[in-house]
């Protein structure tokens, strides 16, 4: 029996007592109109609902009952007793077809036409001659008056009591079988119940410490009797509010079935982490934002199976539901394969429907434009389908979401399909949690959150000795090397304002929060406890540090810290508006001394590992991919309130995509900050730093022998130079989201191409790569329009030159700038190159060089 | 009436049939600020505690004391004195009583440094606020009661727990 159906007959039992009682008062006040319409009302409902589930034998007799009542509603038929006894006799038979439903899950065949007739006769207002007797006996153990609880002590708790029922052919027809197997109980009961299970483990748990106290046997064993059942009420009770996400998705296969079979699209469905549990009211509440958004994700977001195997994807498309606790929040995403949200029709609908204006969307990013499809009656939908497209549907869904204090994200990818995060807070949920103690007062951290915890030795010599991991500091951040990466620490005593017993020793907590990992300062950790989670007094909410907080089994309140605010106080999570008061930038006076200097060493771009003097770095980040952006041909990160150039220390640099997280050194000078993205941070070494002076590369003083390998040695002022150089570089000025300039790339050598594609990518060029001249000519023929192309010489079948004089020859590209690449740039080769038709000629490899001409053309070219 | 004392501390009993009689003159649960007599409506009273185990809450408002555990339910602290802008309590001090007031379903214990008696003022008593008295006091205090040769502060409860 599926759980709507369940659903329908506990309802329905409830209905039947209630119309039951009614109709003998409606018989004993004929004229009493509220009756009348409570009686109507309680058909109506049955009838819709049998309606809805295809029930159509219980839906005829329903709907004859309703005609008639209907009839007496609006004063057109007298109420009569023998009218009466007709619609009780209706509902007998509604009895019996009910019961035949509980026993097998179907409607059982039987013939209610008599029945019927005298129904619809009576609505004629012809006095019927005798109410047709119930051709089946209504089982008269009477079970819907009085539900019976059927108590299972050894039933697993996956199985509904009803499936078993169902499922035990032995059970008597009309006693247990019949009985409904839920029954109602207000949430108030069960927050009344909770609060007193929480008094009665106060209770047990202060009695079990006198009893330990006075030693006195007599009562051990009673007591832990009482102990454990107090235990399991407690769990019991607790229980009650629970349940598994995945009775919110039950329904979910079969409307993906009909939406595909619908749409004629393939559609597979694949929910993960069902068992998440979450409060049933939340449960409740989410239900309906899901179904929609599923079926959104099916509508809108696939693609048909010809579309998909265009775009080299599989036919069958994916919706994917995955549940998971993450940092004191429910994390709900309901994500697809498919096209992606179409940003330029919701920019222009967003600019059609008056949501903002051109220069608006104009500076947007493309999340905020994505969000308008949040707004109300937006959709884009080109067509309004069956199933959705009628402008209704975003904006319910994020307000319903809203409604439980929740929120929606949402990350679109063009071709790769969207994914909305649903992450809905704990407030309800009863959560494990570690018990801590930092600055003298105890906290509870949620263990959802918390990865590991690593005991952190104290001062300098006697730590390292015992093996234990110590905190060090850049500058004045506290940082733990934990195996290969650099953890940025936080103080919760610090982060909370309270004394600091000792930094340097205890523990740390490593956290995961969303992409991001760091450690949180302790300085003791006691126990794991069971919490339900209680939401603190108002005025105390601006905390964000709590998430809540709750009463321990001792009996005392604590407060529950929240992952994600202290990453969020503590500017883990790069949001913090402070910045840092500046390092002194005594650059050269630490690096020649005799004493040791703590050495950063890092890999970097090619040749072994890099090193810089720790003293020079401010920070050391690890910033997601997807918060790199390119401000004109800059990438930049938004850092502590300003925007943080990144400049990679490597050729060829992109930004990883998404979450996977680029480590990068953070230095300060003069105000500014810079990033140097670099590929890994290896170790910090005490070394004693003798530099030889050196090899002339740029960007490095020299190298220096430490731990007995030669290691070059970063010069800093020639990256901060890099960073000044490319932020106020007027070319700059074109914003990151203002049209890429479209290139071309004519290459036949795969590794050349792979080499200055990504390079002239990350320079803020829309690249496209060929790998020979007559490919490139078929691109010209497709009419695809170029700003400038870039084009290697030597090249197998027609050269460059060859290609070059075609162009020029005429065709859509002809007055397109063209720069030669070539390993050859001898005048005598540069001046062949121009009479070709040549604008520009730049030897290979020479990526400057390369960026100045390909500007240098576009200013050209746009100025002419 | 009875004088509750840390020891003895007790739900307050429901006004009684005597005070219900009078029912135009209010009833009023006196207590002691650092020596300043002030009172709240009895009716907004949950309950008077004896020294409870506070925790303290970083960050929060300096009013707030931390909170407590009554019962099963969590109750937030507020030091009175803090609140009126009154000099913190001596460590020396006698240990703080607290008073359990209700707002929108939300349980505050305000801490006190003794809790009087349970009296009905009459509304004719009652003086408005001098116009000289501290703005602080002004927004919190609904008028002055003159009782027993000294003035009585009649609290605004809703108006004390208004902070953060």
């Amino acid at each position: 029996m599926d759980d709507l159906l369940a659903d329908f007959l506990t309802e329905t039992h409830e209905g039947l007592v209630a119309l039951d009682s009614a109709l003998v008062r409606l018989e004993r006040a004929p004229d009493d109109q509220p009756t009348l319409s409570e009686v109507f009302r309680l058909v109506h409902t049955i009838k819709g609902t049998c309606g809805f589930l295809g029930l159509s034998r219980l839906e005829a007799v329903a709907h004859a009952g309703e005609n008639i009542l209907g009839r007496y509603r609006d004063g057109t038929l007298q109420v009569t007793p023998a009218g009466i006894t007709l619609i009780l006799s209706a509902l007998d038979r509604i009895k019996v077809i009910v019961a035949g439903i509980e026993a097998n899950g179907t409607e059982q065949a039987g013939d209610d036409a008599p029945l019927i007739a005298a129904l619809n006769a009576a609505a004629e207002g012809q006095e019927p001659d005798m109410p047709p007797a119930a051709p089946e006996a209504v089982p008269d153990a009477a079970p819907v008056a009085a539900p019976a609880i059927v108590i299972e002590d050894t039933a697993p708790a996956e199985h509904p009591p009803a499936e078993i029922a169902a499922a035990d052919p032995g059970a008597p027809a009309g006693q247990g079988a019949a009985a409904p197997q839920t029954i109602r109980v207000s949430v108030e009961v069960l927050e009344d119940l909770m609060t007193l299970v929480s008094e009665l483990v106060l209770t047990r748990n202060q009695l079990l410490q006198l009893a330990r106290a006075h030693q006195s046997d007599a009562f051990a064993v009673p007591l832990q009797r009482l102990s454990h059942i107090t235990s399991d009420l407690q769990q019991g009770v607790m229980k009650t509010r629970m349940q598994p996400i995945g009775n919110a998705w039950a329904k979910l296969p079969r409307l993906v079935r009909d939406l595909s079979v619908e749409l004629g699209k393939k559609i597979e469905l694949d929910m993960r982490g069902a068992q998440t549990e979450l409060d049933r009211q939340v449960l409740e509440l989410i239900r309906d934002p899901l179904t929609h958004m599923v079926r959104n994700s099916g509508d809108h977001g696939l693609e048909n199976p010809a579309e998909r195997r265009a775009a080299g994807k599989p036919e069958t498309g994916r919706v994917i539901l995955n549940a998971y606790h993450e940092g004191g929040h429910i994390i709900i995403e309901v994500g697809d394969d498919g096209r992606g949200l179409p940003v330029d029709r919701i920019r222009a609908k967003a600019l059609a429907n008056g949501l903002a204006t051109e220069t608006e969307l104009a500076q947007m990013s493309e999340r905020e434009v994505l969000r308008f499809i949040f707004a109300p009656g937006f959709s884009t939908a080109q067509q309004v389908t069956s199933v959705s497209g009628r402008g209704v549907g975003m904006d319910v869904v994020k307000t319903n979401i809203e409604k439980i204090g929740g929120t929606v994200e949402l990350v679109s990818k063009e071709g790769r399909g969207t994914t909305f995060t649903i992450k809905i807070p704990l407030t309800l949920a009863i959560a494990s949690a570690l018990i801590v103690e930092a600055g003298g007062e105890r906290f509870a951290l949620p263990q959802i959150g918390v990865v590991e915890l690593v005991r952190v030795g104290g001062g300098e010599g006697s730590a390292a000795q015992d093996g234990a991991p110590r905190i060090e500091r850049i500058k004045d951040s506290p940082v733990l090397r934990l195996r290969d990466r650099l953890l940025p620490l936080v103080s919760l005593a610090g982060l909370l304002r309270l004394p600091a017993a000792s930094e340097d020793s205890g523990f740390v907590a490593v956290m995961q929060v969303g992409g991001q990992a760091y450690g949180i300062i302790l300085d003791r950790v006691f126990d794991t406890e069971e919490i339900v989670v209680k939401p603190v007094a108002p005025i105390l909410r601006q905390i964000t540090m709590f998430g809540g907080n709750t009463i321990l089994g001792d009996g005392s309140v604590i407060m529950i810290l929240d992952p994600n605010g202290i990453a969020r106080a503590a500017g883990v999570g790069l949001d913090a508006a402070t910045e840092d008061d500046r390092r002194g930038a005594a650059a050269a006076t630490g690096m020649r001394s005799s004493t040791t200097t703590s050495l950063l060493l890092f890999r970097a771009g090619d040749g072994g590992p890099k090193a810089v003097p720790l003293g020079l770095v401010a920070r050391i980040e690890d910033i997601p991919g997807e918060r790199i952006e390119m401000s004109g041909l800059t990438p930049v990160v938004q850092y502590r309130g300003a925007l943080m150039p990144i400049v990679p220390m490597s050729a060829g640099w992109m930004a990883p995509e998404g979450t996977t997280r680029q480590p990068v050194l953070v230095f300060t000078e003069h105000n500014r900050a810079m990033g140097l993205a670099v590929e890994e941070i290896l170790d910090v070494l005490d070394e004693k730093l003798e530099i030889q002076p050196g090899t002339g590369r740029p960007g490095f003083i020299g190298s220096a022998v430490i731990a007995g390998r030669v290691i070059e040695v970063m010069d800093t002022a020639y990256w901060l130079s890099q960073a000044g150089e490319d932020w106020f570089r007027p070319a700059a000025a074109s914003r990151g989201d203002a049209p890429r300039p479209r290139l071309l790339v004519v290459e036949d050598s795969t590794f050349f191409r792979h080499l200055i594609v990504p390079a002239l990518s990350a320079a803020g060029y829309d690249v496209t790569a060929v790998d020979s001249a007559a490919a490139a000519l078929r691109v010209r023929e497709e009419g695809v329009p170029f700003d400038v192309i870039v084009s290697d010489i030597e090249m197998p079948g027609m050269d460059g030159l060859a290609f070059a004089r075609a162009l020029r020859a005429g065709g859509v590209w002809s007055e397109i700038p063209i720069i030669a690449l070539s390993s050859r740039a001898e005048p005598a080769d540069v001046s062949r190159g121009r009479e070709a038709g040549f604008t520009d000629y730049v030897a290979k490899y020479d990526r400057e060089v390369l960026l100045q001409s390909l500007s240098d053309c576009l200013s050209a070219s746009l100025a002419a | 009436m009875q004088t509750p004392t840390a020891e003895t501390a007790a739900t307050m009993p429901p006004p009684s049939q005597a005070n219900a009689a009078v029912a135009e003159d209010e009833v009023f649960l006196t207590l002691t600020v650092a020596g300043q007599a002030c009172a709240v409506p009895v009716l907004a009273v949950r309950d008077v505690l004896g020294t409870h185990a506070i925790t303290r809450i970083p960050l929060a408002p300096n009013e707030v004391a931390g909170s407590l555990n009554l019962r099963g339910r969590i109750v937030t602290a507020l030091d009175l004195r803090l609140r009126l802008g009154l000099p913190p309590r001596p460590a020396d001090a006698p240990p703080a009583m607290s008073v359990v007031v209700e707002q929108y379903g939300e349980l505050y214990a305000m801490l006190v440094d003794q809790v009087g008696e349970v009296v009905p003022m009459p509304s004719r008593g009652i003086t408005a606020n001098p116009p000289t008295l501290d703005p602080l006091w002004r927004e919190v205090s609904r008028g002055v009661h003159r009782r027993e040769g000294h003035l009585v502060i009649a609290l605004d409860v809703g108006r004390v727990l208004a902070i953060g």
